[in-house]
């Protein structure tokens, strides 16, 4: 039933309109095939002068090989590509920046060597007599950055900036020509709620200006607050085109997955036990962390939250042995273990699954077997004294694999070849592999689609009902609010506040995200 | 949505396959054919098997040295020290034993135990400095093992002034340079034996699959709980051992100690590793492969001798197969990246 209503929905083709202007930007029947596989088949996409066009669907579904054809920066093998009702040929993203298309990718174009005003310019320098204006460019560039309101210093190293303030370049980059254009992939994923909010009114104001924006993004609330239209992809196809009014989570969701998710967040039994952790003062150097303390029990599902260096991430890592403590005790089931080895913090049963899995949770040219077996090839089922038990690895991790649903079903393919999602899904299939009593998840659920997003609250109920204790590090509000019983919130590195049961609210969290006097 | 799906495969014709081969198994297979055709177009005595059998053993050399070398690589390293390690094994080793053989002539087996005991110490002491600088200074294995190249051969050459060392006794020679066991020539015995080891070694250990996982993402690995700096130094060790091995053997065969047996052993055997698709940022790479691509080296050579070309041209050609087999590994890497969207 649902399907012929958006069938409808698709038919509004560019000819049945052609009484108002052309779209700004229209794809008829795109499809892109790498040898093998067909990455999509068939898509019309249009984009308006002045709306928000945001493209869902899962990992996988082929929005990024539809932004990377409009960006220029693969071809498409069939199927027209018109700006203004004009057949276009791109060859170069140069060329699609010349008909004003600019695109800002997840991954940043750049050069962590240079400073912000000199990648600002790359590609597009300023010269006066074939030596570079270094005078105007940086007029321009402060220029720029002023207009957009953004916390940066012209003359400052890329490589120096933390990851939201290198989004902020890679965004004032786009905006640095007159775009008619602009393509956004999850810009959001790194910024805080201010920065966030900013972008928003940024993309407004371009908005107004007649400019087109094309947006992926898995947050609802995002499409909630700036999206027009929606389009879902799903396996290559385009599923449906919708109007934000008619956008319901539920049904956005039934059309991305194609099946039917009553609910995103369980409900998690709590049954809090002993204490298994307990920090007491706990400093790191740099003032990363001031004097925190912390209690975590099995069977409950504790959170931390916090703006983005505020600190959440550093006290799960120092549980971990990855920090060098300052001052303070880090206790496990009663025994001191401050300043521990990653190793020995394993042997105890603690597990920590880092944010970043490209960065640090991940081999990406191994296959998911070695990956899931790799904490645990000291354990009698993956190698006795001198040999690897391969068969045993082999069935134990196929188990995991399968627990955690991996798609495709392959073990040894690299896991550069899987979608985030999976890659995600192999990250918590390693901590699988030991008998883990404590669970510290640094951003569980970054970059990843809905249906990964419910299988890992799955996971999450199901390891806490098994009488596990669960940290819970998000920067995602609902998240601390659906799935903890207890709530620690930081700032700037000190311990706010703890927040118990019925006191977690959206209000009461973000309260103590920022400054006193601001709240 | 089947029937689209299925037309490519259909109309997958040569090309395809070839593609497809060339994604799968990479660009030896194929530089191993078109090797064989051209030289044995170039010369009868080619395809016979007393010539294949002096390549495998005039090859053997360089797959001890570059199964070592690809214990680097995997790591996200590499050694550049390798000739060196040869240069130095091969002369102290060759002082040593012409030395003790001199003073005691009776005892020439003493004197071939002694001699190989110190090669080995000097050999794999380098390998040593070179996993200390890397894994506890964090040095560049780039800086490191070109520092220890230079210093190693400067130690070489003033151990001997320059002038082939002789003197060592002839049972030396005639075992481990000339002689077969049972029935296969000692060289080839020797690798076909390490190449045993280095299988297990990096297939069914836990040191062999650590080093995959620090050449495949050191932070990860940390992350895991693996000493990431006893297995980097572990890593450079054993590469030092096995060229040390291949130095011994080379003086062996050489019966003379000389400083300049191995100048070559580097870039041969990053090529060989490369061109048999061991990846130069780590944690990619089968050893089987990487015998094989010493031996198309040597294969290479060998059908070049036979064809009567300059050896001075012979560098030429090393140097050209191994930019063609980083090129079309670059190939290879974007059509599985387009092939795995």
């Amino acid at each position: 039933m649902a399907e012929v209503r958006y069938d409808a929905a698709t038919q509004t083709n560019p000819a049945e309109r052609s009484a108002g202007p052309p779209p700004l930007l229209t794809l008829e029947g795109i499809s892109k095939r790498f040898p093998g596989v067909e990455a999509l088949t068939a898509v019309d996409f249009d984009l308006e002068a002045g709306e928000v066009h945001v493209l869902f669907g899962e990992n996988g579904a082929g929005k990024s090989t539809l932004i990377s054809i409009i960006a220029g920066v693969e071809r498409p093998t069939s199927g027209r590509y018109l700006i203004k009702g004009k057949p276009i040929s791109l060859h170069s993203v140069q060329d699609a920046r010349q008909q004003g298309i600019s695109a800002v990718f997840q991954e940043f174009s750049l050069v962590p060597q240079l400073t912000v005003e000199e990648n600002l310019f790359l590609g597009a320098e300023l010269t006066s007599g074939g030596f570079l204006d270094k005078r105007l460019l940086h007029k321009k560039a402060e220029e720029i950055i002023d207009r957009l309101n953004f916390p940066l210093k012209p003359q400052q190293r890329v490589a120096y900036l933390s990851r939201a303030e290198q989004q902020m370049v890679e965004i004032a980059k786009a905006f640095r020509s007159e775009p008619s254009v602009l393509i956004f992939d999850e810009p959001t994923a790194s910024l805080t709620e201010r920065e966030t909010e900013r972008l928003f009114t940024l993309i407004e104001q371009a908005k107004t200006a007649g400019v087109g924006i094309i947006y992926i993004t898995h947050r609802m609330g995002e499409i909630k607050r700036i999206a027009d239209r929606i389009t879902v992809l799903r396996d290559g196809h385009k599923i449906g085109t919708v109007d934000v009014a008619d956008a319901t989570e539920e049904k956005l969701v039934e059309l991305m997955t194609g099946r039917v998710i009553d609910q995103i967040f369980p409900d998690i039994d709590y049954t809090p036990g002993e204490t298994l952790l307990s920090v007491d003062g706990l400093s790191l150097g740099k003032g990363l962390l001031r004097n925190v303390s912390i209690n975590v029990r099995a069977g409950e599902v504790v959170g931390i939250a916090g703006l983005i260096g505020s600190g959440k991430s550093e006290i799960g890592r120092a549980c971990f042995g990855l920090e060098d403590i300052e001052a303070g005790r880090i206790m496990f089931e009663g025994a001191d273990v401050t300043g521990q080895s990653v190793k020995q913090m394993l042997r105890h049963g603690l597990f920590y699954i880092p944010s970043d899995r490209r960065e640090e949770g991940l081999l990406m040219v191994r296959g998911a077997r070695e990956n899931i077996a790799l904490p645990s090839l000291d354990r009698p089922e993956f190698s006795s004294q001198l040999f690897l038990k391969r068969r045993s690895e082999r069935d134990r991790t196929r188990q995991l694999a399968e627990r955690v649903e991996l798609r495709p079903m392959n073990l040894e393919r690299d896991l550069d070849h899987f979608s985030g999602g999976n890659q995600q899904k192999v990250l918590i299939a390693k901590a699988l592999t030991r008998n883990v009593k404590l669970f510290i998840f640094d951003e569980p659920t970054v970059g990843v689609d809905v249906g990964t997003r419910v299988a890992i609250y799955g996971f999450i109920k199901e390891l806490c009902e098994a009488g596990a204790g669960v940290l819970l590090i998000s920067s995602d509000l609902p998240e601390i609010l659906h799935l903890t019983n207890r709530a620690y919130v930081m700032y700037r590195g000190e311990l706010r506040t703890e927040l118990k049961g019925e006191e977690i609210t959206q209000d009461s969290v973000l309260s103590h995200f920022f400054e006193k006097e601001a709240a | 949505m089947t029937e689209d799906r299925e037309a490519p495969r259909v109309s997958r014709g040569i090309k395809g396959w070839l593609q497809l081969g060339f994604v799968r198994l990479g660009v030896l297979p194929f530089l191993l054919v078109v090797c064989l055709i051209v030289f044995s177009f170039m010369s009868d005595n080619f395809l016979t098997g007393r010539n294949l059998m002096n390549v495998l053993r005039q090859s053997s050399y360089l797959v001890m040295v570059t199964m070592g070398q690809m214990l680097a690589l995997l790591t996200g390293g590499f050694d550049l020290s390798v000739g060196t390690i040869l240069a130095v094994t091969s002369v102290v080793g060759a002082l040593a034993m012409s030395t003790a053989f001199a003073a005691m002539p009776d005892m020439a087996w003493l004197a071939i135990v002694l001699g190989i005991l110190a090669g080995f110490g000097a050999g794999v002491s380098i390998g040593i400095v070179n996993g200390i600088g890397v894994s506890v200074f964090n040095i560049s294995p780039f800086m490191m093992t070109l520092g220890m190249a230079s210093v190693g051969f400067g130690v070489a050459l003033s151990l001997t002034g320059g002038v082939p060392v002789y003197g060592m006794p002839d049972a030396f020679g005639s075992i481990f340079g000339f002689g077969r066991w049972f029935g296969i020539p000692a060289p080839i015995f020797v690798a076909g034996g390490l190449l045993g080891v280095m299988y297990v070694l990096l297939n069914w250990t836990r040191l062999g699959r650590y080093l995959y996982a620090i050449g495949g993402n050191l932070k990860a690995s940390r992350l895991s709980g693996i000493n990431t700096r006893l297995h980097l130094f572990t890593a450079y060790v054993l590469c030092g051992a096995l060229a040390t091995i291949a130095g011994l053997m080379l003086t062996a065969r050489l019966e003379t100690g000389e400083a300049n047996i191995g100048s070559s052993m580097p870039l041969e055997s990053i090529a060989a590793c490369v061109i048999a698709g061991v990846s130069l940022r780590g944690g990619v790479g089968r050893v089987g492969n990487v015998v094989l691509g010493a031996v198309f080296i040597g294969l290479v050579q060998n059908g070049m001798n036979l064809a009567r070309i300059d050896s001075y041209l012979q560098t030429v050609v090393i140097g050209v197969l191994l930019i063609l087999a980083v090129g079309a590994d670059q190939i290879r890497q974007r059509l599985i990246a387009e092939l795995q969207d």
